[in-house]
């Protein structure tokens, strides 16, 4: 497979400085990696008394204690629900106003991308405070609970979410080319049936790379989710600063329940990472 | 990429559909006339919720800007009396101590996300042209490259805090007790070394998604263009110079700007990394805004800031679009 830079093999100079440069620059992306699950093996005493690269005796027991120590199993629930719905939500709405945009000439098309993709500049500050009380109001108004509850914080999240999901699947659909739905539709297809039928299946790489970015983006939330949960409906990202407030820090259950809350999405990252490139070359970066 | 796709439709789509007879000319009229009202209907969606979550309550939080509105009028907050611009002068006002504070933030921010963009970039750049080659192990290591960005954002600043730690931190203990480079033990997570530790996690975090963006941009150059300048007797570091860069420059133009609007907003990690307080070196914006309206449950002066925060940003996101798209006319001209 001939490689895509040049066909002479690269020079000394770039061979060593390529190298001293990746090893440096792994060692810096992995040395919290390797404090995390370190540590989240160390003894309680092993993490108080000074930090030593290698743990003086290996245990479990940070791994048992975090699900007792804070309600660790709910906030678990509480925050798949939420990511899970979300993430459904974002990419099936995602899907509708990408394969608009991407087939359709109508008017208000710009006017309706430049504010969909502004969204994304709007510091998270500006609207958390009307939408805390935009919330409450609804509440008390209609009874619909929104603040506090876990249907707001999708409600929520799933915006974060869309402007980035439409502005990747516009340019993804565009790259599927029109004849395939332009065909189904002389098949005598409705538009939807064309949309699932053929868009979606050859769009498969970039609706698994928003779906990718939508359930990081929920799973990750702090600022919202601190403002909008209460003890029912906490999620991981408030909860697992229950371990600090408490008089001893638990600092090798608070890297054990880090670990245990990365892995879901660490796991499914890097699985799907590939989809994730291939969808931003098609999609995004053009 | 085209080869999947292409596998994932070809031969499925002509056999989906009914056979093909006297009714598919038929059905290409009337569903010419239902398309005009379809878009909309697959638009409608994403416009409510736009609407709901980020359109409205920027309107509201605008309205809010000029309403004096404390902790008494948050059950109605329509009651709340209006105050003019009594907000934004208070805000503005940089000799008083609210002013002063603010204005204090506002250029730690810039300061800041200068120097964070700057090396987020910096460094996915350098990361993806060294991996353009291929060569052994470079799958692991585009993986093991994007677990910062993978990583929730809690779970990875509450291990820099450990990391950060005055006593039992590694920090503390590779700089102090294993190279010696400091008298004592240092306080990073208070004082002003904690601007050094918030850009250390930002870029930390940041980084993988430049190296993300700019892997996927090299993908896109003809691979042509490096064979003519090898041709042509072009080494690889005057490739990276005249080929690599320059052609990157396109996608460079909205990452720096999308890296800017994120790192300038961010509030997750100074927020899991100082708490609610954050140190006066470390003062971010955003969280200095929160602090503002929820220590003080002042939101009218809050929404006040938060509305000369989005101006600013909408002023240097329209220089920066105007300054790059007249660079592109530019250049395709010459």
């Amino acid at each position: 497979m001939p490689s895509p830079r040049s066909p002479m093999a690269a020079p000394r100079s770039f061979q060593w400085t390529r190298r001293v440069f990746l090893t440096l620059l792994t060692a810096f992306v992995l040395l919290p990696v390797y404090v995390m699950v370190s540590s989240s093996l160390k003894p309680l005493a092993d993490v108080t008394s000074g930090f030593h690269w290698l743990p003086s005796g290996l245990t479990l027991r940070p791994y048992i204690d975090i699900w007792s120590t804070v309600p660790l199993a709910r906030y678990f629930v509480n925050s798949l629900v939420v990511a899970g719905a979300a993430t459904v939500c974002s990419v099936v709405i995602a899907v509708f106003a990408a394969y608009a945009v991407s087939r359709y000439d109508f008017r208000g098309k710009r006017v309706f991308t430049v504010t969909v993709l502004s969204t994304q500049m709007f510091p998270g500050i500006l609207f958390l405070l009307p939408l805390f009380l935009l919330y409450v109001n609804i509440g008390n108004t209609t009874g619909i609970a929104l603040f506090g509850s876990r249907g707001g914080l999708i409600l929520t999240y799933l915006t974060f979410s869309l402007p980035f999901s439409i502005w990747m699947l516009i340019g993804y659909f565009d790259s599927v080319p029109r004849d395939l739905d332009e065909a189904a539709l002389v098949d005598g297809c409705g538009p939807l049936r064309a949309l699932f039928r053929v868009v979606v299946p050859a769009a498969v790489p970039g609706i698994v790379a928003v779906a990718v970015y939508a359930f990081m983006t929920a799973w990750g939330e702090v600022l919202f989710a601190s403002v909008m949960t209460n003890d029912t409906t906490r999620t991981l990202a408030v909860g697992l600063q229950g371990y600090s407030t408490l008089n001893d820090v638990y600092w090798n259950q608070i890297m054990a329940a880090s670990l245990v809350v990365s892995v879901p999405v660490v796991a499914g990252f890097l699985l799907l990472q590939r989809y994730l490139v291939a969808g931003l070359t098609a999609g995004a970066v053009k | 990429m085209a080869a999947t796709v292409a596998r994932a439709t070809g031969g499925r789509a002509p056999h989906d559909g009914p056979p093909a007879g006297p009714a598919a000319g038929a059905a290409r009229r009337p569903g010419r006339v239902r398309r005009v009202g379809l878009p909309y209907l697959l638009l409608l969606p994403a416009l409510l919720l736009e609407l709901l979550v980020h359109l409205v309550p920027m309107v509201i939080g605008t309205v809010m800007s000029f309403k004096e509105l404390t902790q008494f009028f948050i059950r109605d907050w329509g009651a709340a009396p209006w105050s003019g611009l009594d907000n934004y002068t208070v805000a503005v006002d940089f000799d008083g101590p609210v002013g002063a504070d603010l204005l204090h933030s506002f250029l730690i921010t810039v300061a800041f996300t200068v120097l964070s963009v700057g090396l987020c970039w910096a460094l996915g750049t350098a990361a993806a042209i060294c991996m353009q080659d291929t060569f052994r192990g470079r799958g692991l290591l585009r993986a093991l490259f994007l677990v910062p960005y993978a990583l929730p954002v809690y779970a990875a600043v509450i291990t820099w805090v450990f990391m950060f730690q005055h006593d039992n931190g590694l920090v503390n203990h590779v700089l102090h007790d294993q190279l010696g480079l400091t008298d004592k033990p240092s306080f990073w997570l208070i004082g002003d070394n904690a601007f050094v530790a918030l850009l250390t996690v930002s870029v930390w975090k940041g980084w993988p998604f430049a190296f993300l963006i700019v892997m996927a941009g090299l993908q896109n150059i003809p691979r042509e263009l490096y064979e003519a300048a090898a041709l042509d007797g072009a080494g690889v570091w005057q490739q990276i110079r005249r080929i690599t860069l320059p052609s990157l420059r396109p996608v460079n133009q909205v990452l720096v700007l999308v890296l800017f609007l994120w790192t300038f907003n961010d509030f997750n990690t100074p927020y899991v990394l100082f708490g609610k307080s954050a140190p006066a070196s470390a003062d971010l914006i955003s969280v200095h805004i929160y602090q503002e309206s929820f220590a003080t449950w002042n939101f009218g002066r809050g929404s006040a800031m938060s509305v000369l925060l989005l101006l600013f940003l909408l002023v240097v996101t329209g220089v920066h679009l105007a300054v790059t798209s007249r660079g592109r006319r530019v250049r395709t001209r010459a």
